[in-house]
């Protein structure tokens, strides 16, 4: 449907009435905190996720095992993992709101991309605290 | 909602070229979007050649000149001619402004291609229909708000809390910063938009306001408020040399202090 024919099916409904819509849903700034908080401990995170990852690209698979079960590396990992899936799920729930107008759409794809951030943060947080807790001689 | 290409119906077609008269002089091109929902066509371009030896020298001017020398069917809206009514904003060269106060000579490339304001139901030419965008003004209720019994004199307030309505009262609502901001685009009918945005600031920071709370209130949405992602395009183009993306940064601070 073109602007102009939304101009022409709406035309009944006063202007102030189209403007105000359903009101404001007295939400948006708990997740305009998530998107902020989550992006300033994404900072120092991926900092150290960096300088982490390049110091271990040659090293051999059990060096590597033995350096995720440091406790702080696995702490640090997992924060990092939680931190960069609460950031993604947010920034990608406002890209969905932007683009699809569709209710059921737009619902659907909000709720997937919840369960799929969800899910992995799940499956990455037990996977790196089965390698921290199965590694014996870390500690 | 999200519209990349435009509807069969709306797509610009070549239209009318009218020449320059014999023995002009200085010829400038003008490709003016032409469309009339009366005749039932598509929208489309003409060409305006214009001896600009005799054209003031605002594209408004210029198409005022069309308008009476050459076609007079050509619709467009003009008040003041001089930046302070809002109602000439147009798209020229690409760019959202004001026809009375942006020169042609200014505009680059070969010709001055002219449209109206982006992605709004088009009424006639170059007028959009911005009765949504002016219900969206009213929706932030404009106005000051009390309880308090009216006092007797005015409503006091120190010249500094006065200056901080500078760089917000000046708006003049001509639409240019809402109708680029990509996200007004997409969602313009429930994004309030930067120039609603900016007045919806001037009224939360007036001293001698008593409704800020609500104020808020009917601004806290994902949608009303939350669609603003920061483009800057409205700054960039507001002819007044306004920011509403920074208002817009100012109300959304001041959800956030508010809560924490
Ligand atoms: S800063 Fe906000 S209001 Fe301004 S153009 Fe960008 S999204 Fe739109
Ligand atoms: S803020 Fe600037 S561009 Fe937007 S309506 Fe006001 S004067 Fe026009
Ligand atoms: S005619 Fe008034 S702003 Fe251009």
């Amino acid at each position: 449907m073109s602007k102009n024919d939304q101009f022409q099916v709406q035309q009944f409904r006063t202007p102030l009435s189209r403007a105000r819509g359903m009101g404001a849903s007295r939400h948006g700034v708990s997740h305009f905190i998530t998107e902020r908080v989550s992006g300033l401990a994404l900072a120092p995170l991926t900092l150290w996720g960096a300088y982490a990852a390049l110091k271990q690209v040659r090293a051999p698979h059990d060096v590597v095992v033995q350096w995720m079960a440091q406790p702080v590396n696995a702490v640090l990992l997992s924060l990092l993992l939680i931190a960069a899936l609460v950031h993604l799920q947010s920034a990608v729930q406002v890209v969905i709101e932007d683009y699809i107008e569709r209710f059921t759409t737009k619902t659907a794809l909000v709720i997937g991309n919840l369960f799929v951030c969800v899910l992995a943060g799940a499956v990455g947080v037990f996977s790196i605290l089965k390698v921290a807790l199965t590694v014996t001689g870390a500690h | 909602m999200v519209e990349l290409a435009l509807p069969k119906n709306s797509q610009v077609k070549s239209g009318k070229h009218w020449p320059a008269p014999a023995g002009a002089k200085k010829v400038k091109t003008f490709k003016i979007y032409r469309y009339d929902p009366e005749s039932g066509g598509n929208p489309r371009w003409d060409t305006y050649d214009v001896d600009v030896d005799a054209v003031g020298p605002m594209v408004l001017d210029a198409l005022l000149y069309i308008k009476n020398n050459i076609d007079p069917t050509l619709a467009f809206r003009r008040s003041c001619r001089e930046g302070v009514c809002g109602s000439c904003s147009m798209n020229i060269g690409g760019r959202n402004t004001l026809a009375c106060t942006h020169g042609w000579a200014e505009v680059p490339g070969k010709a001055v291609q002219i449209s109206p304001l982006p992605h709004m139901p088009v009424v006639k030419d170059l007028i959009p229909d911005l009765t949504l965008f002016y219900a969206q003004y009213a929706s932030i209720e404009p106005w000051l708000h009390t309880d308090t019994p009216e006092p007797q004199t005015e409503w006091k307030q120190s010249p500094e809390d006065r200056e901080k309505l500078d760089g917000l009262y000046e708006c003049i609502l001509c639409a240019c910063c809402s109708t680029s901001c990509p996200s007004y685009w997409w969602n313009g009918d429930k994004y309030l938009g930067p120039a609603a945005l900016l007045h919806a600031y001037r009224w939360l920071i007036d001293s001698r306001d008593e409704a800020t709370g609500d104020r808020l209130d009917a601004l806290e949405d994902p949608f009303k408020l939350y669609r603003c992602h920061t483009i800057m395009n409205c700054a960039q183009v507001c002819p007044k040399g306004l920011n509403p993306a920074k208002a817009i940064a100012e109300i959304k601070k001041m959800m956030v202090e508010r809560v924490v």
